[in-house]
């Protein structure tokens, strides 16, 4: 057995590694395959034996041939088992090994959902690093469901590279698990500020990525977005800013003014070329942004266009010509981003565009053919297509070749054929590229000319003369088996020929043609198409020769159809065949009629009668449903449950889609329908191009020849309809420059006699070069527009990919998170709330601002709800309290209201450019040349309006100052509405008061008629501190659970040092006991999840569970932590005692004054009471500060009586009722637990024997 | 996004790949065969762009390349990232190679493609930049390493993958089988101003 294994492990010794591996293949070169196997039957044998280390080096070698392109996902789930490995080495191997050749499909990615959980928070910084790195490659949607939280945790970790890794992970979680975008949104908000470069930086990168998808969702992220490119350094941050900045300005304007400025002064101050280049991109796309409509900004961009002009042609003598070739490639690439919306300025550098396809680098040749696209003009598009036919002619390569093929294709159709004045010259164009060896765009070229030949009614006779000849020398295109892209071609002339014989001027011979025995070469679906037509043509041919006394041409073609149709009826495609065996027939019996000299050529024309209309692709689906038409609804039964329910759901994924999108089409009434076609008639009359194809426009058309159709028939003749061999498109530029001439000539002619007129009448401004609109199409053309169903729907919808996943991104970030949005959480309870700060408890806000609308529409509701009540209870007891009088209310308002005021403006002036800025800021942001300076000054100007507008139909009155801007008309109109809230409120007398909040304080006084606001007050009290650090706790109830109360606490570094990793530590005693993760001793401290430059302050919270709360306790803790500063780092310890109050374990809770008499007329309640002596401070003031330090709320007040009412977390009631007299306050206090209520009257009493 | 990274030497032969999409072992074999094969037939003194690979490409894409000696170093990127900021971001990888496996050459690359994958793994992580700082990486590489040193340590095994491949790497020149044209550095082709 020992034997046994000491033999094992010199095996193993002799285990090949990595290396060797490597080593052995390139020894084998000859048999490198035979080799490889050997290699993969040993890593088998490997995998089977228990020892990891050599399972991890099989693994290893694994990934190694998965590299060479060996598949190796056999071995998934030994790469599951490395993964697990404690030793990190091992995990590594097997990480990287997942991420290489995991993917979606991969069954065992189910299993590994624990172990990636537990790596993830491993107390070792690089296993969590490796299980981060390997998810990022293979994460599911389920991992990423069933993770999102733990990685979320992470964004909080101690460790900046933790953080780093976390936070860019999150984007691939997002994509894949949409639900956690919204939930996770705040903190990765957040950590744009991190204090790491590293970890800011990657949350640029997936900000950026989100954004670029969805840009209009996160342009409220602007102003943070902004404060980061002008304080940033790291220019890889920069870039990624400055890119999303260039995505934001065109939905914004405004934001474009501001960037102006900042990014001319990266562009002086930076060495960085790459940085600089994004700069002069972004300040392209500003500059675009804010001159579309307005023409006097096009100087600017004529400006960039120049200097793009100068990085494109110009070479540095002093760098590489690699480096002027980037250059090159990038001016270019830039100026097709100006192309786009200022065509004209990029037109004029046509030469330089021009001469760049004739670089020697394929990359700048590709971007300045992706440049022509948008240049071309009715003027020069003969010219410039004839420059990139000459290099069609040239170009060697085809991927090259056919790039060209298909940007002439696309130039010339673009817009309907907009530029095209003669399709003469384009059908000839297509033919000439039919000569192209090797392409594989033969189809393209056919379904231009089929296109072409369907929609341009007046090029028929021509096209199909081309086509005729283009199947008389059929053999030249697919003599070469190679070639069989281009046959494509044949498709498009056979059916040309077919459909439109009438123009044919040798059917007979087109007949012949097609159906010579080389044709069943061709592939089936041309060959298919070929019979058909060939059965048109023998209609068209049977009428002209039926026309004729001599009956024997007419037999004779008959017979040709009957000696050449055998031949497909043999072919092995079905479509060929059956439609050869039809028309054999059908040939046989004419045959036959022919024989008894029965005429047949109508009928046989008839079957094939009628015109073919152009369809829109889209036509079909733009079918409006007739009403009562239910898709979807079933047409039998639907199957029964016990089918297989894999299938089920994908089956109404499928469905639903089309669904929803009908319902929206269903929405747009009839009204606007019958408007948007009679504005798309309208349009389509307006444009001589978009002419419709019913007869009555054509009529119209043709009725009115315009002089300038008069050139048409002398083109016409002069054209030599039937070119022998292949056409030449170049005579036809000659012929169109001729012809441009004379027009002109005759143009000036008249404008001469124009202006001579006109010269007594005024200056007359001449027109300069020749315009657009000069040149006339040299033909009459109809372009058919693309047949609609009768009432389409236009709609724009279909264009989007339904598949594309950023499609689920696009989610709204600004709107307060909902209790229902909480990232599915399998950790425990207060680990959760431990390990982030920020999250996404109740009590715990993320971001000032969405939460604090929550917090007040919760609060606004619960109002809402409880007024009825009250008034009822109010009626009941009215013999107890004296009758309000309505006046001095209404007369309070004014006081609520600047009260109010002064808590806004206290709240907006600190936060101007924050981060929880929403839209509103953002545009008040925007709108501010320089941010804070503005702000203060419309804070200022509010301040002065306000106050002097007592009453509110003033401010309704008022009128807006001419400068007033936009903004702070919104300001009024939300302040107004904060009035007419505050006035409900007024009307009932119980408030709840919100412990932490200035603002619910002074909800306290709002009862007061005309008292000094309250002083600011703090929960907050001391906890410890030291030279480095300080502590200020408060406690606070957790109302879900009655056993735990949370205890924030504020750090505040007072060093000049850097504070890291801080450990909190508590001794535990019996009845409480600080909430540690699972796993940890309750000796083991906590880490407090953040660590603190110098002078900046951060909360975190702790959970604490508690036994009995009727008694105050202090517990005993220690807070250690290592203070860094330039050269040393100490470690240092704080003591501490946390003191948890009576108090603490209350919690601020609303009662209704009849549920309060109830509760006191029950007679369960022990009394108690207090008396305070001396209390100087207004009765109002009192009251606010026991609702603010000690948890109630006030029920009633009555003059210098009030009843108060609060609740502990484990449910005892606590009533107070509060009477002054003389400076003198007593207490009498009911509560179900004698000890709790003698405890929180002392506590009472100490906080006002401290004032 | 970057969708994949490509090295491989003057002959095509891969000496690291990853793809942050998935494809099969067959396309993605094909993929590097046509990226070798557009990236090879350009002169040394044209632009470090390609557009028009067909399987990896999509109209969004572009291949992003420098030319270092006998390896080509390939980044597929979509528009998102920037050009010049990728072609530094290829300079920062081949120099932090070069620091971590003092003075790399291709054989480096061939023996360890490993060790260059944890290196990768430090920078660009599922598709994005991680880390654009040097010393940053090789710090956290250099304690990964170490780390795994003191695990090897500890277990007595024969199996050291990275022990016994230091060693492997100062015998490199003797390596049988062919090295054609193997420089001692991996001398950029084309300089590039920082």
């Amino acid at each position: 057995m020992a034997l046994k294994i000491v033999k094992g492990s010199i095996d193993r010794m002799f285990d090949k590694n990595l290396q060797d591996l490597v080593r052995g293949i390139r020894n084998h070169k000859e048999d490198e395959a035979k080799y490889i196997s050997t290699c993969i039957d040993e890593i088998k044998q490997e995998l089977k034996q228990d020892n990891i280390a050599v399972k991890a080096n099989a693994v290893c070698k694994l990934t190694y041939l998965q590299m060479l392109g060996y598949d190796v996902s056999w071995a998934a789930f030994n790469i599951v088992e490395v993964m697990s490995s404690s030793k990190f080495t091992f995990k590594r191997i097997g990480y990287l090994a997942a991420s290489q050749c995991f993917h979606e499909g991969t069954d065992v990615i189910m299993l590994t959902t624990n172990q990636i959980r537990k790596d993830l928070s491993s107390p070792n910084q690089y296993d969590t690093g490796v299980a981060l790195t390997g998810l990022s490659c293979f994460v599911t949607p389920d991992l990423a469901r069933d993770l999102a939280n733990d990685i979320m945790t992470l964004m909080s970790h101690t460790k900046p590279y933790i953080r780093k890794k976390a936070v860019l992970i999150m984007y691939k979680v997002f994509l894949k698990y949409p639900e956690s975008l919204r939930p996770a949104f705040p903190r990765l908000k957040e950590k744009l500020e991190d204090p790491d470069p590293g970890v800011q930086s990657a949350a640029v990168n997936v900000i950026c990525e989100l954004a670029r998808r969805n840009p209009k969702n996160y342009l409220s992220l602007a102003p943070l977005f902004f404060k980061l490119m002008t304080s940033s350094t790291n220019n890889w941050v920069l870039i990624k800013i400055i890119k999303l900045f260039g995505a934001l300005t065109p939905l914004e304007p405004r934001l474009g003014k501001k960037l102006i400025e900042p990014l001319t002064n990266l562009i002086h101050s930076t060495s960085a070329m790459s940085l600089l280049y994004e700069c002069v991109n972004t300040v392209i796309a500003v500059l675009i942004s804010l001159s579309s409509g307005m023409p006097n900004h096009s100087a600017s961009i004529q400006l960039c266009v120049q200097k793009l002009r100068i990085l494109i042609e110009d070479s540095d003598q002093n760098c590489e010509p690699s480096v002027n070739a980037c250059m090159k490639y990038l001016g270019l690439l830039a100026m097709s981003k100006i192309l786009k919306t200022h065509p004209k300025s990029v037109q004029s550098h046509k030469d330089l565009i021009l001469q760049c396809l004739d670089d020697k680098d394929e990359s700048i040749r590709l971007r300045a053919l992706d440049l022509l696209y948008g240049m071309v003009s009715k003027k020069n598009l003969m010219e410039i297509v004839k420059k990139l036919m000459l290099h069609v002619d040239k170009a060697e390569g085809t991927t090259y070749r056919d790039e060209l093929l298909t940007k002439i294709i696309d130039i010339c159709s673009q817009s309907n054929y907009q530029y095209i004045t003669n399709f003469e010259w384009y059908i000839s164009i297509l033919v000439e590229l039919t000569r192209l060896e090797g392409t594989r765009h033969g189809h393209l070229i056919a379904s231009q000319m089929l296109d072409v030949a369907i929609r341009v009614k007046a090029i028929r006779g021509f096209a199909v003369a081309q086509m005729a000849t283009l199947l008389d020398n059929a053999h030249l295109l697919t003599g070469n088996t190679q070639r069989n892209g281009i046959c494509e071609v044949l498709y498009a002339a056979a059916w040309i020929c077919g459909e439109f014989s009438e123009h044919l001027e040798d059917p007979k011979q087109t007949l012949e043609a097609m159906l010579r025995p080389k044709v069943a070469t061709l592939p089936g679906h041309i060959q298919a198409v070929y019979v058909q037509n060939a059965a048109k043509l023998f209609a068209t041919v049977l009428r002209s020769q039926e026309s004729t006394p001599d009956t024997t041409a007419a037999q004779e073609t008959s017979q040709l159809m009957i000696d050449r149709l055998p031949l497909f009826v043999q072919s092995a495609n079905l479509e060929v065949q059956e439609r050869a065996s039809c028309i054999l027939q059908l040939v046989k019996y004419i045959q036959k009629l022919q024989q008894k000299e029965v005429e047949v050529a109508e009928e046989v024309t008839a079957l094939f009668a009628g015109e073919l209309n152009p369809v829109a692709p889209k036509a079909q689906k733009k079918v409006p449903i007739p009403d009562g038409l239910d898709l979807d609804a079933w047409i039998n039964e639907p199957p029964s449950e016990s089918e297989s329910e894999d299938e089920k759901p994908k089956a109404v994924f499928a469905k639903e889609e089309p669904k929803h999108t009908r319902s929206r089409h269903s929405e747009v009434d009839e009204k606007e329908l019958a408007r948007r076609r009679e504005a798309r008639k309208q349009e389509q009359a307006n444009n001589p191009f978009y002419i419709k194809a019913s007869p009555s426009s054509q009529k119209v058309y043709q009725d009115t020849p315009g002089v300038e159709h008069i050139p048409v028939v002398q083109i016409d003749l002069s054209v030599p309809l039937k070119v022998p061999g292949m056409p030449l498109s170049d005579q036809y530029l000659k012929m169109e420059e001729d012809r441009r001439q004379k027009e002109k000539d005759e143009k000036k002619k008249k404008e001469k006699k124009r202006k001579r007129e006109k010269r007594a009448r005024g200056r007359h401004v001449d027109s300069g070069p020749e315009s657009e609109e000069d040149i006339t199409p040299a033909h009459h053309v109809d372009i058919v527009t693309e047949e609609m169903p009768e009432n389409a729907l236009p709609s724009d919808e279909d264009e989007k990919d339904p598949n594309d996943p950023h499609k689920a991104l696009d989610i709204d970030l600004d709107k307060p998170l909902t209790d229902s949005e909480k990232l599915p959480t399998r950790t425990h309870r207060s680990a959760d709330v431990l390990k982030s700060p920020g999250g996404d408890g109740d009590g715990v806000s993320i971001t000032g601002e969405p939460k604090k609308k929550t917090r007040k529409e919760k609060k606004e509701k619960k109002k809402a709800k409880d007024k009825e009540r009250t008034r009822s209870a109010e009626d009941k007891k009215t013999k107890k309290k004296h009758k309000h009088d309505p006046e001095e209310e209404e007369a309070n308002i004014h006081e609520v209201v600047t009260l109010v005021k002064a808590d806004e403006t206290q709240s907006t002036e600190p936060l101007p450019p924050s981060v929880s800025a929403g839209a509103s800021d953002l545009d008040f942001w925007l709108t501010s040349d320089a941010a804070p300076s503005a702000i203060q000054e419309a804070v200022a100007a509010t301040n002065t309006e306000m106050p002097t507008d007592a009453d509110l139909g003033e401010v309704k009155d008022m009128e807006p100052e001419e400068t007033k801007s936009k903004h702070k008309k919104k300001k009024l109109k939300k302040e107004k509405e904060e009035m007419e809230k505050k006035k409900k409120k007024k009307r009932h007398h119980h408030h709840r008061s919100d412990r932490g909040e200035a603002e619910s304080v002074q909800n306290g006084t709002m009862e007061e008629d005309d008292e000094e606001p309250l002083p600011p007050m703090s929960n907050y009290c001391l906890l410890a501190e030291n030279a480095y650090v300080k502590m200020v706790y408060d406690i606070q109830g957790n109302l879900q659970d009655g056993s735990q109360v949370v205890v924030s606490i504020i750090f505040q570094n007072m060093s000049s040092s850097f504070l890291k990793s801080m450990e909190f530590n508590v001794l535990d005693s019996l009845n409480s006991k600080l909430q540690r993760p699972e796993g940890a001793t309750p000796h083991d401290g906590l880490t407090v999840p953040f660590q603190l430059p110098p002078g900046v302050s951060n909360e975190a919270r702790f959970v604490f569970s508690v036994q009995s709360i009727v008694m105050p306790q202090k517990l005993k803790g220690t807070l250690t932590f290592i203070v860094k500063s330039d050269d040393s780092s100490t470690h240092e310890k704080l003591d501490f005692k946390l003191h948890f109050t009576c108090t603490s374990y209350l919690i601020t809770t609303p009662c209704y004054s009849d549920a309060y008499a109830k509760l006191l007329e029950s007679g369960e309640l022990k009394s108690s009471s207090l008396k305070l002596e001396g209390v100087t401070m207004p009765f109002h003031h009192l009251l606010a500060r026991i609702c603010f330090h000690h948890h109630f709320s006030v029920v009633e007040r009555i003059d210098s009586c009030a009843s108060m009412y609060s609740r502990s977390i484990q449910g005892h009631h606590v009533c107070l009722l509060v009477k002054t007299a003389a400076e003198t306050v007593s207490i009498d206090a009911k509560c179900d637990e004698l000890m709790l209520l003698e405890n929180v009257l002392e506590e009472i009493k100490q906080t006002f024997s401290q004032s | 996004m970057i969708k994949a990274i490509l090295i491989f030497n003057n002959h095509g032969k891969p000496r690291l790949s990853k793809f942050y999409e998935h494809y099969s072992e067959d396309t993605e074999q094909q993929i590097i065969r046509e990226t070798f094969h557009l990236v090879s037939k350009r002169d040394e003194n044209v632009c470090n762009f390609l557009e028009g690979g067909i399987l990896i490409g999509g109209s969004d894409n572009k291949l992003i390349y420098r030319h270092y000696a006998t390896l080509y170093f390939v980044f597929c990127v979509d528009s998102s990232e920037s050009e010049l900021g990728i072609l530094d971001l290829i300079q920062v990888f081949v120099e932090t190679l070069d620091k971590c496996f003092e003075n790399v050459c291709e054989l480096d690359l061939i023996f360890h493609v490993d060790k260059v994958h944890y290196i990768l793994g430090e920078m660009v992580m599922g598709g994005m930049v991680l880390e654009t700082n040097m010393n940053e990486i090789i710090t956290q590489v250099d304690s990964q390493n170490k780390m795994e040193k003191s695990e090897m340590v500890l277990l007595h095994l024969k199996v050291l993958p990275y022990s016994s491949a230091m060693v492997l790497s100062k015998c490199a020149p003797t390596v049988s089988g062919h090295s054609p044209g193997i420089h001692p550095n991996l001398a950029p082709v084309q300089s590039w101003p920082a």
